[in-house]
């Protein structure tokens, strides 16, 4: 994997400050791997915030987690844990030098990651027809408690900043396409794939979180 | 360590003020001596150990672990003592007699409000037997406010939809400053009350005078006015000298006109007062803020009146 | 050149002397020329440079704010603002003071230029990043000053709900600019991390990197993990501000004791993440100044980590009052005192440090010096508030007041212009005048003193803190504190001239002014635009004084101009051992 220069200078792919391919691909890794828990520290205080509201309401959130739909979390689940196979499979073609494989892993990742966020737009669209709005806006009458808009507002808040984060997800899964078609990877470098995919995973496993928290409650 | 309170504290009036005054002179002193001895033995070694010439070569020391060990375990004995004695004292400032008396306090932007068991009322002044527990049972009407007698070392917040307490036990009769404690907005500093401790035979006098809200309603209008302008503390906001405070100055105020902010222009008569009463927010006037709290549903049509008849003498 | 031979557990490498060059012609400042190269710059030196710059605006900004707050507390009534005015100046004087100086100052602005040479390395792991985290942070400046221009904010720093909920001021830009500038924040963390894990020059072990090394490696710890819970925070207040999601505001259903409960989980890390890069300076300092090895040297850096792991214990010694439990304010009391036992151990091993040194007493060391004597009041007075019984009477007057300037500008701020000076001449290639360096440290010093002193005792007499008006007892107090407040200014616009002038007309600095046995000092001054044109071989830590001076100035025998290198080996530059003696 790693590139040993015992000539005069880098791979063209190595930057300057780095020594050698070793030390820029592990850098990178961890750069990831820290920037990766501070995002499991700023989603935990959303998870920190929806713990106190449920430990003070919990039958509130039992009824109100009847209003999502199971069979579509449960789809997006599949959908994102799928994802993030074909993000695997992506690096791995790359280990193997078949950059076809890259692009076509990649590209159904993003299409995958399409699907999740379209399902998740139909669902919002469902509540907001029912008058389920985060906030003040709230106007649902279906469930008889004082407190009903803020599991919903949680709701609204978790998988909306999730969201954004398939959202940005989604710009570096098609960089990434855009930079396999020129044919930058190979199993000598693919750093950019391999951190891109650890971003990846992270998605995946806040959703993984969120799914039974807010739809399995019963 | 008295002449050093009366120097640096507020005067003792509480029963558990000695003992907090206690605790923090031996923090204080301790923390002065390590300070004083720390110091000097630098400013020592800066002399004693003065760079003679650019080749001198200094001694390799790396480290001693029977000092580290010490410089470690002397600290953390004495924060193990004051904390063992700060809690002591803490848990008498937390636990509340049995036989206390109540009072509930109502804080709202930026005035105190109190309420005794015999359905009395009074703003700003907290009147309280002396020699007597007394637990004080708060909750805020919009945001946090703090509730901070300085004589008494006692503080708590005060939260909206929830009730906090605090007690304290005043021996001497005398007044003591309350201060609100946690910033609240425009008016924060304006918001201080005094605690009046009253030998228990003035107390109950003043408890029976007082029943059923403020003055008694046989006082000509304008006195009575006069009364609510202190004691529901407009006096906070309004001046009566011309000053501009955080809302619009009384004198002159009936029969002018005002400019709005939204550019209309009223005359300051009986309804717009009352008004301005109960819906503080219904007309701004230009220049001010949109922060005077609502009275609604806390005055009778006569202390509306008053208020009214007294601003009218206000020329 | 001697050439000598040294061992390794691996293979012998060839290494020889590379004397840093003095008065060089080409440097990182003229490597490139113009603005474009300024502001496109990868060099991490480039941008310590700029963060530079824009945290002493910052400074001077947030300083103008004090002079009016003390200006206006003259008379117990209105001087010549009015309340509201007023609480826009505290809050604006916090929020400035401490996120758009006092987090990034010793980080970013001296970290990131001096981590990587004291590392050996040619940059930061991630140059990119490193400038996007400036950008972040002027981006995050430049919102936060829209926030000021759409009539600014009046909830104090700490953003309290529900009242920061329902004021009408510009909160919602204010906590948007803070949020970006904390992503600023965090991906310094990020970088400084990687950096000190993977960039480290052959030879350097664990326990040879610097302790300001140490110190930025336990800052960026706290830097990611307690930033992004702010962020959070505040992201969460601006969604109950549009859209009334109803978590902090009990009128909503919200519960305002959470909000204190998130907002302090990070900033009383970021107390510490303010403080813990001035400790560091202070080790380099002290040591160089007085020619001797530290004193415990592994106590002081293990005190990093652990004031690292325990500052994210004790967040609910700013609740005492709040409404928490008796329980939870016991354990956080008890917590809190721990935390003060590592910085203690580091101040007795500092003074340890000057036992049989050479001590000169040189302007950074008496700016270390002041640190000393003000960051032990306020360290003590820490302590007093750490009492649960004694902080009941003392939370939100002026003793905390005067408490956390006492750590953050006796404390850090003398620490940061202890580094400043000490650095300077790498930084500039010139020196500055010591003498006017001396007399202002000592101008500072009286007036910080003057400034604050009072505020104890009139906090202790009960005077609360954010008051516009006061009562008319605290009036000496508050104009003894005025006037020292002007002395204060004077004092830090006096040292922006003379190190400003020093650019102009400063005599030049030579490699290494002090003596000290830093790699940074192994370089020439102004540093080179790579650092290194060699690759270094570190053989001893930075504090072997015992040692002469040309076994810190090794390199890999040959390795002439950086780019790769004409000796047979494979490098690792993680640190493995190379045997010295």
């Amino acid at each position: 994997m790693a590139n040993h220069s015992t000539a005069t200078s880098h791979a063209d792919f190595v930057q300057h400050h780095f020594v050698d391919a070793e030390q820029q691909f592990d850098s990178a890794k961890m750069g990831m791997w820290i920037f990766l828990v501070t995002e499991i520290l700023f989603f935990g205080g959303l998870f920190a915030t929806y713990t106190v509201f449920r430990v003070m309401h919990p039958d509130l959130f039992a009824e109100a987690s009847k209003e999502l739909d199971v069979l579509w979390g449960t789809v997006n689940t599949l959908v994102l844990i799928g994802s993030s196979l074909t993000v695997a499979m992506a690096i791995k073609s790359a280990q193997l030098n078949q950059t076809r494989n890259v692009a076509i892993n990649l590209c159904i990742t993003i299409v995958l990651a399409f699907i999740f966020l379209m399902i998740k737009y139909f669902n919002w669209m469902h509540h907001f027809s029912l008058g389920i709005y985060p906030g003040t806006a709230y106007s649902f009458t279906g469930i008889d408690n004082p407190h009903a808009s803020i599991f919903f507002s949680l709701y609204y808040l978790m998988t909306g900043l999730h969201g954004i984060h398939v959202i940005v997800g989604i710009g570096i899964m098609t960089w990434l396409l855009v930079k396999t078609l020129k044919g930058e990877f190979n199993s000598e470098y693919y750093t950019p794939l391999e951190i891109g995919g650890l971003y990846w995973h992270l998605v995946d496993i806040i959703w993984i979180f969120l799914y039974p928290l807010f739809y399995l409650i019963h | 360590m008295n002449e050093l309170s009366k120097l640096f504290l507020p005067p003792e009036g509480s029963t558990l003020a000695h003992q907090t005054d206690t605790l923090f002179w031996f923090v204080h002193i301790s923390g002065l001596i390590l300070t004083v001895g720390l110091i000097v033995v630098i400013v020592y070694f800066v002399i004693k150990y003065h760079r003679k010439s650019e080749d001198e070569v200094t001694p390799l020391i790396t480290h001693n672990n029977t000092l580290e060990i010490t410089w470690s375990v002397i600290p953390l004995i004495f924060v193990l003592i004051v904390f063992g004695w700060g809690y002591k004292v803490y848990m008498e400032q937390q636990t509340v007699p049995d036989d206390a008396y109540e009072v509930n306090v109502t804080a709202q932007q930026w005035a105190w409000g109190f309420d005794y068991d015999n359905g009395a009322h009074s703003m700003k002044e907290l009147h309280v037997p002396a020699g007597r527990p007394v637990k004080l049972v708060m909750t805020s009407k919009d945001v946090i406010h703090s509730f901070y007698v300085p004589a008494f070392r006692l503080k708590q917040d005060v939260l909206p939809n929830r009730y906090t307490e605090i007690w304290f036990n005043a021996p001497k009769p005398g007044r003591y400053q309350i201060f609100c404690a946690e910033y609240c907005g425009t008016g924060h500093s304006q918001m201080l009350g005094t605690v009046v401790v009253q030998k228990p035979q003035k107390f109950q006098t003043w408890l029976a005078k007082n029943k059923g809200g403020a003055a008694a309603s046989n006082l000509p209008p304008a006195k009575l006015g006069k009364q609510i302008y202190e004691q529901y503390a407009c006096s906070t906001c309004h001046s009566t000298d011309g000053s501009k405070k955080t809302g619009p100055t009384w004198k002159g105020l009936f029969g002018s006109k005002v400019q709005l902010s939204n550019g209309k222009t009223v005359t300051a008569d009986e309804d717009y007062i009352r008004e301005s009463i109960e819906k503080p927010h219904a007309k701004i006037v230009k220049g001010f803020q949109p922060v005077m709290p609502s009275f609604q549903g806390q005055f009778s049509d006569d202390q509306i009146n008053g208020i009214i008849a007294y601003i009218k003498t206000l020329k | 050149m001697e050439t000598a031979e040294k061992t390794s557990n691996l293979k012998k490498i060839q290494v020889q002397r590379y004397k840093p060059e003095e008065d060089p012609k080409d440097h990182y400042l003229n490597a490139m020329k113009g603005i474009w190269s300024w502001l496109t710059t990868l060099d991490h030196k480039r941008i310590g440079v700029l963060y530079l710059c824009s945290i002493t605006f910052f400074f001077f900004v947030g300083g103008l704010m004090a002079l009016m707050i003390r200006t206006e507390l003259w008379t117990p009534t209105a001087t010549f603002i009015q309340a509201h005015t007023y609480n826009e100046l505290f809050t604006l004087h916090g929020s400035i003071m401490i996120f758009l100086f006092l987090v990034p100052s010793v980080p970013a602005a001296l970290g990131n230029f001096i981590l990587p040479v004291q590392l050996g390395a040619k940059d930061v792991a991630f140059p990119r990043l490193n400038l996007l985290s400036y950008y972040l942070y002027i981006t995050g400046a430049a919102i936060v000053i829209c926030a000021i221009l759409s009539g600014g904010v009046d909830t104090g720093w700490t953003f309290y709900t529900p009242y920061s909920i329902q004021t009408s001021t510009a909160v919602t830009i204010m906590t948007f600019g803070v949020f970006v500038i904390g992503f600023s924040s965090i991906l310094t963390g990020v970088n400084f991390i990687t950096t000190i894990h993977k960039m480290r020059a052959p030879g350097m072990t664990w326990g040879k990197i610097s302790l300001f090394s140490w110190s930025l490696y336990a800052t960026s710890i706290m830097q990611i993990l307690a930033t992004p819970v702010l962020a959070i925070t505040l992201a969460l207040v601006a969604m109950e501000r549009i859209m009334g999601v109803g978590i902090f505001d009990p009128s909503l259903g919200g519960d305002p004791v959470l909000y204190q409960h998130m907002f302090w989980f990070y900033s009383h890390p970021a107390v510490y993440i303010m403080i813990v890069p001035g400790f560091g300076v202070v080790s380099e300092v002290i040591t160089t100044f007085s020619k001797k090895h530290i004193f415990g040297y592994w106590a002081i850096a293990l005190s990093s980590l652990s004031i690292a792991f325990i500052s994210f214990l004790v967040w609910g010694h700013h609740m005492f009052v709040s409404g928490q439990s008796a329980m939870a304010s016991m354990v956080f009391s008890f917590l809190t005192f721990m935390v003060g036992i590592p910085t203690g151990i580091k101040m007795f091993n500092w003074a340890a440090t000057l036992y049989k040194g050479s001590i000169k007493l040189e302007s950074p060391l008496l700016y270390i010096f002041g640190f000393f004597f003000l960051f032990l009041v306020g360290g003590i007075t820490g302590i007093v508030l750490s009492t649960v019984a004694l902080d009941v009477h003392l939370h939100d007057t002026y003793y905390v007041v005067a408490h956390f300037h006492f750590v953050m500008v006796g404390g850090m701020v003398m620490a940061f212009l202890a580094g400043l000076h000490y650095w300077w001449p790498k930084i500039t290639g010139k020196m500055y005048n010591e003498k006017l360096a001396r007399f202002t440290c000592g101008l500072i010093f009286i007036g910080f003193n003057v400034t604050f002193l009072p505020q104890f005792v009139m906090g202790a007499q009960g005077m609360p803190r954010r008051y516009f008006n006061y009562i008319e007892q605290f009036q000496p107090f508050h104009q003894v504190s005025t006037v020292g407040a002007y002395m204060l200014g004077l004092g830090f616009f006096i040292v922006f001239v003379y190190l400003v002038k020093s650019i102009f007309t400063g005599e030049k600095a030579p490699a290494n002014p002090w003596g000290s046995r830093g790699l940074e000092f192994q370089v020439p001054s102004p540093v080179p635009a790579h650092n290194f044109e060699h690759i270094p071989v570190i053989v001893h830590g930075p504090y072997d004084y015992h040692k002469p001076m040309d076994e810190f100035q090794l390199g890999i025998a040959g390795s002439g101009n950086g780019h790769g290198n004409t000796v047979d080996a494979t490098l690792k530059t993680n640190g493995k051992e190379i045997k010295a003696e």
